[in-house]
């Protein structure tokens, strides 16, 4: 009995959240697939249409907005976040007295909600009680900086208030990857007289390849989620300029009762997150197998 | 066995019980839950629970209902519906095509709702033939409210044509005024939208457009005059508007930073809270053109099972359209009764104005269904004519493009 019991425990332990990642995650994914092919409104339909959501999907001029504005906020935000971060490292790590305290504070905006800071620069932005009219009180009549309402660079606004939140979580990512780079290895190349930029250059920072792979991973599902940021901060306006995937799944499913609609798009969501994910595991498991 | 015959008489008393009152018991779904929104709600409450009736209230807030129709679809699919739900316009009879309503005539037929109620309206109330839900009231959408004291100082009246609005308009851009207070969100540009449409294709060109979705009036050259006026009201207000609610720009109207705004008649609540006096303070009057855009708000009832649930349905509906309920729910909302044969004496000049509007237009067959407030259309086709007017309203999109691909929207929402 405790042979037997010594044998099946871990399994015994691990079932019930295999079963609950069996049916809420890869079950209701099934689910989603299948309404995705019916002509579901209201409620869920179970008759299968073919690809016809996905042809209304395809000719939606707002889907097509709300992908681009995923490429160009993702590939920003990422990029940005992750060169902002490693330099914020690269500072805080030169020994300097006051770390603890600097870090906390470059940290601290990962502690908010996406809610607190969409609203904090909705204020900042807004032309009529932000930057501008603030600019604009110290004289600068002629100051302008309306991206917030403006239909071209509303996306941007996105932008800035992500990278805000997360460069600083970006960062502790980075300063720990710098502190676990073998010291003997960074005082041989100084002891040979090597130039402190190319000791980060050729050194420190390919060292650190695991830790841009997991930065690039967690930036790139919180581009491809973002929700509340678009809601707090725009509400995916002016008109829809700065929709996102996931507000114009909300739109389809909760205000408009296109359920096979919203569906769709989970569907093509889902497949941005593999194309990302999936190499990502491939090259994870091969590392483990050899 | 003393103890166990006294359980089975108490049991048997308690069923009797159950059996001989079967008192109405109602669950309402609903999402008026903002101050005079709740304020309405508790008087259909009280008359209610005064008329023997037990209230389960079931409101949900946020999204402007969305919340709400999230909370009603678990509902439904566990095949537990509410009584009865806050719904309006072409949702009942899309709610009535997956077969979750109840049928009420019954109760509609004794009261006689078919004579007191406007033809057209008491038609989103019926599904297939049979009464389904009840009208609670009517919102006028085209309404145009005015600063009384700015259009006075710049010598300008209620305009009556869009072009009398645009001159208007012009002369108090010139004098530093505000035209137009406007909140950039896609329900709000909807709502302008709908108001010039109204004006400029007449009552029924907009039946055709944005009722039936005749794609020649969609495509016409009227609907490209519309989306002209729509870029030229885009001149007419602040470069601030985006993302504005509607009360703040309501507020600027108020307080003499801009002249007019168009808004349904929720904006009224707003002055009145404020103190101000209709007619004296701030002017109403109906958009240019002739016609009248309703949004009725209604209780669609649902199947349930169960005698005392059964007769909570009915004895709410009566209620609803009971002229007393009428009067006092829409002197709290700021609309206006949905049965014709109410006393106005207690309203303001605005509602009797509209109660007019509303009585003339339903003999000339101008009274229409508002399809940026979910009257006219399904969600599906009405999202999709509002993507379109606010990336027109929002971009600098040629009127002509902008037909185009209001007409390929549509086409792709069927």
């Amino acid at each position: 009995m405790t042979k037997w019991l010594e044998h099946h425990l871990p399994k015994l332990v691990l079932a019930p959240s295999f079963i609950a990642v069996l049916i809420f995650v890869y079950g209701f994914i099934a689910w989603t697939a299948w309404v995705s092919l019916t002509r579901s409104r209201l409620l869920p339909k179970y008759d299968i249409h073919g690809f016809i959501q996905y042809d209304r999907l395809f000719a939606s001029l707002r889907w097509d907005v709300a992908m681009n504005n995923l490429f160009l906020f993702g590939t920003l935000f990422i990029v940005i976040s992750m060169v902002l971060g490693l330099i914020l490292a690269i500072l805080l790590d030169q020994n300097i007295r006051t770390e603890g305290a600097i870090r906390t504070i470059y940290l601290y905006p990962m502690a908010l909600s996406m809610i607190v800071t969409g609203t904090a620069w909705k204020w900042i932005l807004n032309p009529g009680l932000g930057i501008e009219a603030t600019v604009r009180g110290w004289g600068f009549e002629n100051f302008k900086f309306d991206w917030l309402v403006n239909p071209d660079m509303a996306i941007y606004t996105i932008v800035i208030a992500a990278i805000w939140q997360s460069s600083g979580f970006v960062m502790a990512l980075f300063l720990a990857g710098l502190r676990s780079v073998d010291t003997e290895i960074i005082r041989a190349a100084q002891v040979d007289g090597i130039p402190t930029w190319r000791v980060y250059t050729a050194i420190i920072i390919p060292s650190m390849a695991p830790i841009f792979l997991s930065a690039f991973i967690v930036l790139s599902h919180l581009a491809i989620k973002s929700f509340d940021l678009v809601i707090a901060l725009t509400g995916g306006g002016p008109g829809f300029a700065s929709d996102l995937p996931a507000t114009y799944m909300y739109a389809m499913a909760f205000s408009r009762g296109d359920i096979g609609q919203a569906a769709s798009s989970a569907m093509i969501m889902m497949a941005v997150v593999f194309t990302i994910v999936v190499p990502y595991l491939y090259s994870e498991l091969r590392v483990k197998n050899d | 066995m003393k103890k166990l015959e006294l359980g089975a008489v108490s049991a048997i008393a308690l069923v009797t019980a159950g059996m001989a009152t079967a008192e109405p018991k109602a669950e309402v779904l609903h999402w008026w839950t903002s101050g005079s929104e709740a304020k309405s709600v508790a008087v259909l409450q009280k008359e209610f629970a005064e008329n023997g009736g037990t209230w389960t209230d079931m409101p949900v807030a946020g999204g402007g209902g969305d919340a709400a129709m999230s909370a009603l679809r678990a509902r439904v699919l566990s095949g537990n519906a509410p009584t009865a739900v806050q719904l309006k316009g072409p949702a009942i009879q899309e709610w009535y095509e997956e077969g979750v309503l109840a049928d009420i005539s019954s109760v509609a037929e004794a009261e006689g709702w078919g004579d007191v109620l406007p033809a057209s309206i008491a038609g989103h109330m019926k599904c297939e033939g049979s009464w389904c839900a009840a009208p609670v009231n009517v919102h006028r959408v085209d309404w145009i409210w005015a600063n009384a004291d700015v259009l006075e100082a710049n010598g300008i009246t209620m305009p009556t044509t869009w072009d009398e609005f645009n001159a208007a308009a012009a002369k108090l851009q010139a004098a530093g005024v505000i035209p137009l207070a406007h909140g950039g969100q896609a329900w709000q540009d909807a709502t302008v939208f709908e108001a010039v449409a109204l004006g400029i294709l007449g009552a029924e060109g907009f039946r055709k457009a944005f009722v039936e979705l005749d794609e020649a009036t969609l495509t016409s050259d009227a609907m490209v005059a519309v989306f002209d006026q729509m870029r030229t009201m885009r001149g007419f207000v602040d470069p601030n508007f985006p993302g504005r609610d509607w009360n703040l720009a309501t507020a600027m109207v108020m307080n003499g930073e801009a002249a007019f705004q168009i808004m349904g008649d929720w904006a009224k609540g707003e002055f009145l809270a404020a103190g101000a006096k209709p007619g004296e303070d701030f002017l109403c009057a109906s958009v240019p053109g002739d016609g009248f855009l309703y949004n009725v708000d209604s209780f669609a009832m649902f199947d349930v099972d169960g005698e005392d649930n059964q007769a909570g349905q009915e004895l709410l509906a009566k209620l609803i359209v009971g002229e007393s309920f009428q009067t006092v729910f829409n002197l709290n909302k700021g609309s206006i009764p949905a049965r014709v044969d109410v006393a106005l004496d207690d309203f303001d000049s605005c509602a009797h104005l509209g109660a007019k509007d509303m009585a003339a237009s339903a003999d000339n067959g101008s009274l229409l269904p508002s399809y940026a407030h979910g009257m006219a259309l399904r969600g599906a086709q009405a999202g999709a004519i509002t993507d379109v007017v606010t990336a027109h309203f929002n971009s600098d999109m040629s009127s002509a493009d902008a037909v185009q691909q209001l007409a390929a929207a549509i086409a792709n929402s069927l």
